[in-house]
């Protein structure tokens, strides 16, 4: 295979291959059903992948006192939610320290990601948190966050 | 067609039929059954203009009913810190509501710690399912 050819064959299967990698990482697979449907009822069901293992032990630890509300399981279906953020949480770059209070919204890279969006922007009603991630994020819920979808109200 | 066979037939499909609504019945309630279960546990009559009352007051602390499921909960509403859109409250407006008894104490236990700091008792929920009951579009 000349230089050329083993360019012209190669790389599109390289950029093809970093391609996929990157997407994997952007989207989540299926969350648990439990998952989404208990957690899923007050806010957006977070990425699994954006904690890490410690800081969710501590999340599902404080149920009852989650974040300002009641958010206390059956314990066996908190039980099967805890094992399986366990199994799905961050063990990155991004994960390696827990971010203050264990909030997503205040880990090192989230501000990074964010910090275009104006400080108005947040308070607009429409907004009113930054856990409130689908108001800027039509497909939030399904886990997607690409960041060609955003688009912040007015 | 074999009478026999007719007849047969005609007694598996009742009896799919009859197995079918007998795991509805026992999986689904109607918010009439649910406001009975707790006008019978609270002991006195529910009132809807209590429940009503109730719903839209703050009990000493941040939120009300109203704060999450808004003063009108043929509405949707929307969650008061998280923003996450909620579904009408109101049966009328939303025939899921309070038709799964398990759910329904899930929500009201949840709920009722984050608005009153503590379980509200079967009266205040006969009350608040008998004002959202006679809510209508």
């Amino acid at each position: 295979m000349t230089p050329r050819l083993l360019r012209a064959a190669v790389l599109p299967t390289l950029l093809a291959t970093a391609a996929a990698a990157f997407a994997a990482e952007r989207s989540s697979p299926a969350p648990l059903p439990a998952y989404r449907d208990e957690c899923g009822g007050c806010h957006v069901p977070f990425p699994p992948r954006l904690l890490g293992a410690a800081a969710w032990q501590r999340v599902m630890a404080g149920l009852p006192r989650h974040y300002g509300s009641d958010a206390s399981l059956d314990p066996a279906v908190a039980t099967q939610i805890g094992a399986w953020l366990q199994s799905s949480a961050g063990s990155g770059r991004r994960t390696r320290d827990d971010p203050p209070e264990d909030r997503i919204t205040r880990s090192a890279w989230f501000v990074r990601e964010h910090d275009e969006v104006p400080a108005a922007a947040w308070q607009r009603p429409a907004v009113k948190s930054a856990a409130n991630c689908s108001a800027c994020h039509p497909r939030a819920a399904q886990g997607a966050y690409d960041e060609h979808d955003v688009r912040i109200p007015r | 067609m074999n009478p026999l066979r007719h007849l047969t037939l005609s007694i598996r499909l009742a009896g799919g039929l009859l197995a079918g609504v007998g795991s509805f019945a026992a999986a689904a309630a109607t918010p009439a059954d649910q406001l009975a279960t707790y006008t019978a546990a609270a002991g006195v009559p529910a009132s809807a203009e209590r429940g009503q009352r109730f719903f839209g007051t703050r009990q000493g602390r941040d939120w009300s009913c109203a704060s999450c499921h808004g003063a009108t909960p043929l509405l949707p509403g929307k969650h008061a810190s998280t923003g996450k859109p909620i579904e009408p409250l109101a049966p009328a407006a939303n025939p899921v509501r309070f038709t799964d008894p398990a759910k329904v104490e899930k929500w009201f236990r949840r709920n009722c710690n984050d608005v009153v700091g503590r379980e509200c008792s079967a009266s205040e929920k006969a009350d608040v399912l008998a004002w959202l009951s006679t809510l209508k579009p």
